[in-house]
């Protein structure tokens, strides 16, 4: 591909993307099957699993583009992410009916070998890497 | 499903992961040998469809919901084509990687249809 596409969609970058992309299809579909099928056990965790789907989606699209306001939509998806899987994380341990286990931020995403808690952390790494200023 | 079948799949996807990571931090490009351990999981995820609607019939119907398994049987299937696609559009060392991350997935994917075939309560 050109190296015109995209200043964050290179090198190890891709391999970033093709991850978030797997997780963003790994959340979102798990998310509406639960909707789908069991809702009523736990609404607040569900829909906050949706939502983190979206984001996941988002956040891949927004690595892949160009320009400065994708940057910028992918440092807030990121951020949002790491808030998240902290916020969910720390509250699934003291509340395990509000948050059961099964949804992607729970304990920290241990049902997702913790990848999310990682990712984000190098998102941003990376982001930082590939900041406007630093690429030109 | 059946039991030593998924260990054949998670086998030869954490394989064919970890053989493609490690090619791709290497520096290699997509090779046959790459892009063939790919379609391999592939044809070995296909099997596992014709599984999937047999198992039911003949006596071994899943202990968890058939729904669910078979969101991660169609996702899954979807993936590794998806990667060598990419790998044969963009022939560079990243892709090698990339295929490798899309084995493990397939792997912890087959790792968790299985936990709903067998041990799923409800």
């Amino acid at each position: 591909m050109s190296n015109t596409a995209s200043s964050r969609a290179v090198g190890v970058g891709r391999v970033l993307i093709a991850v978030y992309a797997i997780l963003a299809l790994a959340a979102t579909a798990r998310s509406v099957y639960q909707i789908a099928t069991k809702f009523e056990v736990a609404p607040v965790a569900y829909l906050l699993s949706a939502l983190a789907g979206v984001v996941y989606i988002v956040a891949t699209i927004a690595l892949i583009g160009r320009g400065s306001t994708w940057y910028r939509v992918a440092w807030v998806t990121i951020v949002f992410e790491l808030a998240g899987v902290l916020a969910v994380g720390t509250l699934s341990l003291v509340d395990g009916v509000l948050f059961p286990a099964d949804t992607v931020w729970s304990f920290y995403g241990r049902g997702y070998v913790f990848i999310p808690l990682v990712l984000p952390i190098l998102g941003m790494l990376w982001l930082y890497r590939r900041r406007p200023s630093a690429v030109a | 499903m059946i039991p030593w079948f998924q260990y054949v799949v998670i086998a030869v996807a954490v394989g064919a992961g970890l053989f493609a990571l490690v090619a791709g931090f290497a520096g290699r490009k997509p090779s046959d040998y790459s892009l063939g351990a790919t379609a391999l999981v592939e044809v070995l995820l296909l099997v596992q469809v014709v599984i999937g609607i047999a198992a039911p019939l003949t006596g071994n119907p899943p202990t968890g919901d058939l729904v669910e398994f078979w969101i991660y049987l169609v996702s899954a299937v979807l993936i590794p084509p998806a990667a060598v696609v990419w790998a044969l559009i963009d022939r560079g060392r990243w892709s090698t990687a990339i295929l490798g991350v899309a084995c493990l997935a397939i792997a912890v994917m087959v790792y968790r249809m299985g936990q709903i075939w067998f041990v799923q309560v409800g």
